[in-house]
């Protein structure tokens, strides 16, 4: 048993959801009581699609249980074909159906449907919604072209040298963070690339787009918590090769061009400087200087917690100070990126530990998913929001991707927006006192959300007595409180730290600057 | 009073809707189950901290469903059932046991703890009575245990509520004293709870306790001189719990609007031997303030056609309340189930012409819809943006147990979270 407050993902048959939902043409029959029906809010609510999602629900109650729940599936799966007239069905159970073990997928394909019947086996109690997704995108699109896999061993044929290469999107689901947005920005992409795009999958593709995937010459796997299987599977079954490489970020993003073009055959030089990547310049310019060593903490799905990584470090000179991802599946991309940074690994599903990391931590600047936001909200640091689960404030009006170039001006944006603009940082670290220019107010752009921060620990705290035993002198006390509030909590961590090494019981306003010295900015 | 047609509680009247055909239909329900009401009972009632015990699903559903407040740290939590519990049921009560002596540690302030049933924890036959009463012995002194469902195959949305206060009731003291005293039963919003307070102490009537108590371990004591007055219509096993303890049921409608409050306040004073005259005397400042305040909605609302989809327990009296008070006209009411020993004086007051159904078949009930396009469709989170694509104007069902809404001073408010998408309507130009 696992003891949750909140979670990072759902059960993994709202995985198969956001698969479902994602594409035309399909339906999702699931073996489910009546609770689980507030999954279509997701969909309808946060991400405010105008149809309900394609999935009906048996809603058995207790006084099915045993006698007649294998009846009530049949009963289901024969309406639900009758009224929506799928290309393909999907057909599962949610976490309760399959203690009672109908076997609703195998029933289901013994109705002899005339379109394919795709039975769902997704483990409630070890798996959860991500790899519910990429398992049910996998058997999709295994089913639909499960008849033109070559015998094992044939070549691929080669490419007509008349035709432009071409490559399949394939990832993008529903209730994805900003997917909606990254493919037309990959697409335009591709085509400065002269690269044609063949199916994008799931989103707003038909179980027959899904059909033609073979015939692309390569797969772009721009989600790997959702495609990878499904991407793995297409390389060893049709010698179709597939992309590593994530493009958010300019960096990332040049590199998957240039992995995109080695693919493709075709020339990379002419996509590499695109003039409409303002982020390189921004970055550059003398106000970006305040940037400099930010300490932040990163914490998403794998792919988007490496790539924010790498942005932070390489193209905004932040200082990554911790880095994790609830996505296991991904556990050792990640592991091998936090080593990069120098920084431990944290990889848990655990909303309570990621809390403690951060309160430990204290960095100027969390990137995380909802949950991270309102730990930073608590503890009174500036956020951004970098991957899923989201809420509906995150699927906003405007154009927001976050991949290919304009991906890279967004994210400049969104992750600079909320921090203190230089020179306003500096005028409050000189005239802390002013009544009401000071550390309490919020920064002066965002208007009215001063910070809640009353769990600041530091703040929490009775005056004397670190937690290490030291003494606080009521002047070093004073003298400490008129510093910043965003860079207190770590002056008072290393100030006790320097007086504990140091031997030293009672601090001093002569303490507190040595310890300044010692351990610089 | 004036001017207004007064409800007469009592036989029921020609127009009536008591004995019309229910349709009932059995499809797919679209309907939260019991485990919901955590969503409100944690913030009522500030020393219990709710455990579910059940799967992934359910802490999904009480996080999505809560997604709508604020990110306080909640006092409920999931016990989320694994693999390896599955396998020995030895194993899974002593996991459940550490679970529960941690979350203890972490939250020392909590006095009673309810651990919740769900569909898994059903279906595997975990006993949860017997578990509350094993930990409540080992935290003896410091925290009560106890158990009830939420599970989607046994309650529905409020239900869960109901099955929450059930267990309350086997834990309150008996009552000894030979006065009759007044058990208003059902959350209520803390400021309701005051409102109703003083109106009942200035009818008279002072010995008045409320169910949820604020506090679990200042629960009310209960017996036969012990007068319960529902507040909300889907607490039926309570007040049958409440019955075989020895108290008596006072028939009412709920306390919906002007016409509604007074008519609860009349039967609450009824059994109490006050005269209705000094109930009206009591209620008239407060009753006419309403009555002005509701003026302000009714041209909005008057003459507009309205749908509920089964959902919360509330439709039939708030249906009541909107044709009655307010002028909209019913076309089709859906509750989640129709219990008519405390709906039956509500049913008498809704017009007849008006398509009862009890149950759900969720795409034959859209069908209906959309055939009937009423001008508003009070319905579920998961069905209300799709609606509204179609054209067609809604109410989010679950604000109508998030806010409060019971009471004289609630009831413009009431009206205003109808005549809200009706007004928007109106004023958009895109
Ligand atoms: S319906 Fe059952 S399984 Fe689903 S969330 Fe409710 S209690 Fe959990």
């Amino acid at each position: 048993m696992q003891l949750t407050l909140w979670t990072y993902e759902g059960p993994p048959h709202v995985g198969a959801m956001r698969v479902a939902t994602a594409m035309r043409g399909v339906h999702y029959v699931l073996h489910a009581p009546q609770g689980d029906t507030y999954a279509d809010l997701l969909f309808t609510m946060i991400e405010r699609r105008s149809t309900r999602p394609p999935v009906t629900y048996t809603t058995f109650q207790a006084r099915d249980l045993g006698g007649d729940t294998a009846d009530l599936v049949r009963t289901t799966v024969a309406a639900a074909y009758e009224r929506y007239r799928p290309e393909a069905l999907l057909v599962g159970e949610s976490c309760t159906a399959e203690l009672i073990q109908d076997q609703p997928g195998a029933m289901a394909r013994g109705m002899d449907l005339p379109v394919p019947v795709i039975p769902l086996e997704l483990p409630a109690y070890s798996r959860k919604e991500n790899w519910g997704a990429s398992e049910t995108f996998y058997h999709l699109v295994r089913a639909m072209v499960a008849s033109q896999v070559p015998a094992p061993g044939t070549e691929p044929p080669a490419r007509d040298p008349g035709r432009r290469p071409s490559a399949n999107l394939l990832g993008p689901s529903a209730l994805g963070f900003r997917c909606r947005d990254d493919v037309p920005e990959i697409i335009r992409l591709l085509e400065t690339l002269g690269i044609d795009v063949n199916v994008v999958a799931p989103e707003g593709a038909s179980p027959s787009d899904l059909g033609r995937i073979p015939a692309a010459d390569f797969n772009i796997c721009l989600y790997p918590e959702v495609a990878y299987t499904a991407c793995a599977w297409l390389k060893r079954a049709f010698g179709q090769p597939m992309t590593s490489t994530i493009p958010i970020g300019i960096g990332a993003t040049r590199d998957f061009i240039a992995e995109v073009c080695a693919l493709a055959g075709t020339d990379a030089e002419a996509a590499l400087q695109d003039a409409a990547a303002r982020l390189p310049w921004y970055s550059r310019s003398v106000d970006s200087t305040y940037l400099t060593g930010k300490r932040v903490f990163i914490f998403g799905d794998a792919s988007h917690a490496v790539a924010a990584a790498r942005i932070a470090d390489e193209e905004l000179g932040f200082t990554v100070v911790g880095l994790g991802t609830y996505s296991r599946e991904f556990a050792r991309e990640l592991r091998q990126a936090a080593k990069h940074y120098g920084v431990e690994p944290l990889i848990t599903d655990d909303y309570l530990e990621v809390e403690s990391q951060v309160a430990a931590l204290q960095p100027e600047l969390v990137l995380g998913t909802q949950m991270e936001r309102h730990v930073a909200k608590r503890l009174g640091i500036p956020c951004a929001v970098i991957s899923a689960p989201v809420h509906v404030q995150d699927f906003p009006a405007r154009y927001s991707p976050q991949m290919g170039f304009e991906g890279a001006n967004v994210l400049f944006d969104t992750w600079v927006h909320p921090l203190m603009m230089g020179l306003e940082e500096h005028l409050l670290g000189m005239f802390r006192e002013d009544f009401e220019f000071n550390d309490t107010a919020a920064p002066s752009h965002l208007d009215g959300e001063s910070p809640p921060r009353e769990a600041l620990p530091e703040t929490s705290k009775p005056a004397p007595a670190g937690d290490d035993g030291c003494d606080w002198t009521p002047e070093a006390e004073s003298e400490l409180r008129k510093i910043p509030f965003f860079v207190r909590g770590k002056a008072r961590r290393n100030t006790e730290r320097f007086a504990v090494e140091s031997g030293i019981a009672r601090i001093t306003v002569e303490t507190l600057y040595d310890a300044k010295a010692h351990f610089g900015r | 009073m004036n001017g207004f047609p007064a409800i007469q509680p009592g036989p029921p009247v020609a127009t009536g809707c008591v004995d019309t055909e229910v349709l009932r239909e059995r499809g797919q329900r679209e309907v939260f189950c019991g485990l919901t009401g955590i969503v409100w009972l944690h913030r009522k009632i500030q020393d219990a901290f709710f455990l579910v015990v059940g799967s992934r699903t359910c802490a999904h559903l009480l996080q999505s469903a809560a997604g709508v407040m604020i990110f306080a740290e909640p006092r409920f939590a999931t016990a989320i059932l694994e693999e390896r519990d599955l396998a020995g049921m030895a194993d899974c009560n002593e996991e459940l046991d550490r679970l529960v002596h941690q979350l203890l540690a972490r939250r020392p302030d909590i006095r009673t703890l309810f651990l919740v049933g769900s569909c898994p924890s059903e279906v595997i036959k975990l006993d949860l009575a017997k578990a509350a009463e094993r930990l409540s012995l080992s935290h003896h002194g410091r925290v009560r245990v106890l158990n009830y469902t939420g599970s989607g195959i046994e309650t529905t949305f409020t239900q869960g509520e109901d099955q929450c206060l059930q267990a309350l009731v086997a834990e309150m003291p008996a009552q000894s004293a030979t006065e009759p005293s007044l058990l208003v039963v059902g959350t209520l919003a803390d400021v309701v709870e005051d409102q109703f307070s003083r109106l009942f102490e200035a009818m008279g009537i002072d010995r008045v306790a409320f169910l949820p108590p604020r506090s679990a371990t200042a629960l009310p004591p209960v017996g036969e001189d012990t007068r319960v007055l529902l507040a909300q219509p889907f607490l039926g096993d309570t007040a049958r719990a409440l019955l075989r303890r020895g108290a008596s049921l006072i028939d009412a409608p709920y306390p919906f609007g002007v016409e509604g409050t007074l008519a609860w306040l009349r039967a609450a004073g009824r059994d109490f031997g006050i005269a209705g005259e000094r109930v009206d005397t009591v209620a008239a400042a407060p009753a006419a303030r309403a009555r002005k305040a509701l003026e302000r909605y009714r041209p909005v609302l008057a003459g507009r056609r309205i749908t509920f989809l089964p959902d919360s327990q509330l439709e039939i009296p708030l249906a009541r309340f909107l044709a009655t008070e307010c002028g909209m006209r019913p076309v089709e009411v859906g509750t989640p189930y129709l219990d008519r020993q405390v709906l039956g004086g509500e049913l008498e007051l809704l017009g007849g012409d008006t398509r009862l159904s009890e149950g759900q078949d969720v795409d034959l009930q859209l069908d209906r819809v959309r055939v009937d396009r009423p001008d508003l469709t009070v319905c579920g989170l998961g069905l209300a943006n799709p609606l509204e694509a179609e054209g067609l104007r809604t109410k989010w069902s679950i604000e109508l147990v998030f806010t409060p809404v019971h009471g004289f001073e609630q009831a413009a408010d009431l009206a205003e979270l109808f005549a809200r998408p009706l007004i928007r309507n109106e004023r958009l130009a895109v």
